[in-house]
């Protein structure tokens, strides 16, 4: 049983419930995908997942797809169109899809706890205020440490900074996981998830949408 | 944002009249106590309009036993069953959080005048 799909993050709105109650969503555009390649633990792949491919409404053009790449695709032996993303969705048991499935989001249902994946907005070269949530020091009286770090180590002993001490540095843009999430509604018609709660990164940015591992 | 639109598209209410700031409205507001459901009613100046598509939301200000309330609604909440405007008031900015410092005579609204308008339609 495959327990992922691939999409898109669409934004953010809400939605009105008829007690009144109003929930925050974020839409995501996911799928439908394609197995592109299943690996089994019994096999030379030593584990066991399969690699679906995000079937989108405007496909990648064959001549800027590379050579590598297109002979993967042909070994697939189903004429499958090449898609622009390809992601792994590791699976408990050997795979039962084969080669050209479709995974659509009818494999979620309202009230499902799912766990979201995506890359978060880049925030560059970050100061340990943003970055470490430090407190800054006094805006006025002379202060000359508004937003400084402060004090990093001591001096004669150990005379060094201790290795993985907070400090500035490069912020966002890496891969995060939201766990605990619930899908408020499935959309099948128009391949639409609606999350309730946030998700990471920018729109238009690609997620990994999972069933929850625990139950 | 089109994407986003035709998710949006489906909630919105078809009955919200055309109201801006400075306009009095009525907002009929639903209730539930128990089992029953009765509508309440909260009168006042539109002070603020905000927000786009279904996450719009309008501020109601009304002088209530000599304090001032405001109340925050989304206009396309299941919650609002509609909404009359009484009447319509001339002013000259769309957010009308001035009127907060103002009491008595200064907090009173123009009513806009149509005569000309409504003579060229």
């Amino acid at each position: 049983m495959i327990s992922g799909i691939i999409g898109r993050k669409v934004g953010m709105t809400q939605i009105f419930a008829e007690d009144g109650t109003v929930t925050p969503v974020t839409v995501i555009k996911a799928g439908p995908c394609v197995v592109v390649q299943t690996k089994s633990a019994a096999g030379k792949d030593g584990y066991n997942a399969v690699q679906l491919g995000l079937v989108e409404d405007k496909p990648i053009k064959l001549k800027n797809v590379t050579k590598p790449m297109r002979g993967h695709f042909e070994k697939t032996g189903a004429g499958m169109p090449p898609t622009r993303v390809l992601k792994e969705i590791r699976l408990v048991g050997e795979p039962e899809a084969e080669i050209g499935d479709q995974i659509k989001v009818d494999l979620f249902a309202d009230g499902d706890k799912i766990e979201v994946i995506g890359k978060s907005k880049g925030r560059g070269f970050a100061g340990t205020i943003k970055r470490h949530n430090f407190s800054r020091g006094p805006m006025s009286h002379g202060s000359m440490n508004i937003r400084e770090p402060g004090s990093i180590g001591q001096s004669a002993y150990p005379s060094r900074v201790i290795k993985g001490t907070k400090s500035s540095g490069h912020m966002g843009d890496e891969r995060v996981t939201v766990r605990g999430l619930t899908i408020a509604r499935v959309d099948a018609e128009n391949n639409l998830l609606l999350v309730k709660g946030a998700v990471p990164g920018a729109n238009g940015s690609l997620v990994i949408v999972k069933k929850s591992s625990r139950q | 944002m089109n994407k986003l639109d035709s998710i949006e598209q489906q909630q919105i209410k078809e009955n919200i009249p055309n109201f801006q700031a400075g306009d009095t409205v009525k907002v009929h507001v639903r209730i539930k106590e128990g089992n029953k459901e009765r509508l309440q009613v909260f009168e006042g100046v539109v002070i603020a309009r905000k927000h786009g598509g279904v996450r719009e939301t309008v501020t109601v200000r009304k002088i209530s036993f000599g304090v001032g309330v405001e109340r925050i609604f989304p206009i396309h909440a299941t919650i609002i069953d509609h909404i009359d405007v009484i009447r319509r008031g001339r002013v000259r900015r769309a957010k009308l959080y001035y009127l907060r410092d103002l009491r008595g005579k200064a907090a009173r609204i123009k009513e806009r005048d149509f005569r000309n308008k409504k003579a060229k339609t």
